[in-house]
């Protein structure tokens, strides 16, 4: 399950980037969200295409988050959800 | 005919509220100090050749614009404080509405200072002040306001302590925006100003750099600042919040953020002036904010919207028939509100415009493009809640053939709606339903439930 997460956050972000015409840089953990390429709309897309696809929703409310900065605190929000 | 001798300028309320050279008015690029403005222009035209005149301000960066409203006010009859991006189709119009004399774009307004042999000027002009605010098509709306009107907000009882250096998010030539400048002049205070042209990292380095002690920004500004990280180089002593719904997260967030620092969230159009702020820090505004008579503000809730009465609104719309206030002047804010035991939340914008991070997306243009597939027979486009940006577009489409592969169709139209479309209009979400519900009136019902 885990890996899976990881697996569909990462291919979210490849399709978010094409249609979005954004250049992406090398995905890696430690990778700050807004150096990824990927703009705070395309960060909104994501979060909501995340959210049909795997039917979470780890900022929504009730959920007292603090905002990731990396990729890899974003994924761990995600996996945190689904464990 | 301009008033005279009603109230001071600009410059000459800034510079009395402190005038050493430590404070300084900064964009990326150049740094103005204050006390320099008694004897320097940046314009390239004489000032007085613009008394009593209606001006136009259309610079690219802020900085220009600041310094010549300061050179300014006391001079012009009518200052209009132009955003950047204005289509030249829309020029004609706020000409007219505006009965602009003179035009004053980057060509005739630098940044940096000159000495000016004819200073001082006699500023005794009570100059009007025009801001734009986006309406529905076409040109921006123009709304007429005051110095005081502006300035009014300000005697909140905000204590600031010695030397504050604000910043702000927002562009200061926006309502919001401008409240914070006006704040820094008008208290003894530095501004760092933003600029479109540069990161949330940047921003927040240089505010760093700067000593920046008071903040501002909308919501939306707020979520990109703690996701960029470079909210670290900050310690602000006062976090502002304004321009959109601030739900708790974000209030909790910045808190956790910025444990010195005060976290208050403002309510304000360009219209109705500010409302209020909330400074107990949770998310709503207090029941009892409403039907106090008497006070600056006077706000009530009216077919489930906030109304506001207070010396701060704007005057009126230059060149609309359209009324700003109903006959008693309340201004109606188009913000719906619902109470719930013993506070008022926000729930958004009647009419409905989707605001993404900041930008408007209003669902009938979006519907538009939708429509025009053949494919389609009608559509509603909605706000998706987002934690981002607040709020993604999202559509429902009612097909002319349900029976047709969607999946395919749902690629045609994101490719036509990505082609015609700004990026942030763009549905995130696109369904396919088999009718959309009409209200009593005939139109599309457009909240849910």
């Amino acid at each position: 399950m885990q890996s899976s997460v990881r697996a569909t956050i990462l291919d979210q972000i490849k399709l978010v980037a094409e249609q979005q015409s954004r250049l992406l840089m090398p995905l890696n953990d430690s990778l700050p969200l807004l150096d990824s390429g990927l703009d705070s709309l395309c960060i909104a897309i994501l979060v909501a295409n995340l959210e049909d696809e795997l039917g979470l929703d780890p900022f929504g409310t009730g959920n007292n988050v603090s905002i990731p900065k990396t990729l890899g605190e974003f994924v761990a929000l995600y996996q945190n959800g689904a464990a | 005919m301009a008033l005279r001798n009603t109230r001071r300028a600009l410059i000459e309320i800034a510079l009395a509220s402190g005038s050493d050279a430590g404070r300084t008015i900064s964009d990326p690029a150049h740094r103005v100090v204050l006390a320099d403005l008694a004897r320097s222009s940046n314009m390239s035209v004489p000032l007085e050749s613009m008394r009593d005149r209606s001006v136009l301000l259309l610079t690219g960066p802020q900085l220009p614009t600041v310094t010549a409203l300061m050179a300014l006010d006391g001079v012009a009859s009518r200052l209009l404080i132009g955003l950047p991006g204005l289509q030249q189709a829309d020029l004609s119009q706020v000409m007219a509405d505006g009965e602009v004399d003179v035009v004053l774009r980057d060509d005739a307004l630098a940044s940096q200072l000159h000495v000016d042999a004819e200073a001082p000027y006699k500023r005794d002009v009570d100059t009007e002040w025009v801001l734009f605010t986006s309406g529905t098509t076409g040109a921006p709306k123009l709304v007429s306001h005051t110095l005081p009107s502006l300035t009014g907000p300000l005697d909140d009882g905000l204590r600031v302590g010695p030397a504050p250096v604000w910043a702000t998010f927002y562009d200061v030539r926006r309502y919001g925006g401008l409240q914070i400048l006006l704040r820094s002049l008008l208290n003894g205070g530095s501004m760092v100003l933003s600029d479109a042209s540069e990161s949330v990292g940047d921003f927040l380095g240089r505010a760093g750099k700067s000593g920046v002690t008071h903040i501002s920004g909308t919501p939306s500004h707020w979520r990109r600042a703690l996701m960029s990280g470079a909210a670290s180089h900050l310690s602000p002593r006062y976090v502002r919040l304004s321009g959109e719904i601030a739900d708790q997260a974000i209030l909790d967030n910045l808190k956790a953020s910025f444990p010195r620092a005060e976290v208050a969230h403002a309510f304000a159009s360009t219209e109705a002036g500010v409302g209020f702020d909330v400074r107990d820090g949770y998310a709503g505004f207090p029941a009892s904010y409403i039907g106090v008579a008497g006070g600056p503000v006077e706000l009530k809730v009216e077919d489930g919207t906030l109304r506001i009465r207070s010396a701060r609104t704007a005057l009126r719309y230059l060149g609309a028939s359209r009324r700003l206030a109903d006959d008693r002047g309340f201004v109606d804010t188009g913000d719906m509100v619902e109470r719930r035991d013993d506070r008022y939340y926000f729930l958004g914008r009647r009419e409905g415009v989707i605001n993404v991070g900041g930008q408007k997306v209003y669902p009938e243009e979006v519907e538009a493009v939708l429509n025009r597939d053949p494919a389609v027979r009608m559509s509603r486009v909605w706000a998706r809640r987002n934690p981002i940006v607040g709020a993604v577009v999202a559509a429902d489409v009612v097909l002319r053939e349900p029976w047709v592969d969607f999946d395919q169709m749902r690629e045609s139209l994101l490719r036509t709606c990505r082609e015609t479309l700004a990026a942030h209009k763009v549905p995130v979400t696109l369904r396919a339903v088999p009718e959309l519900d009409m209200a009593a009136s005939g139109k599309l019902k457009r909240r849910d439930e």
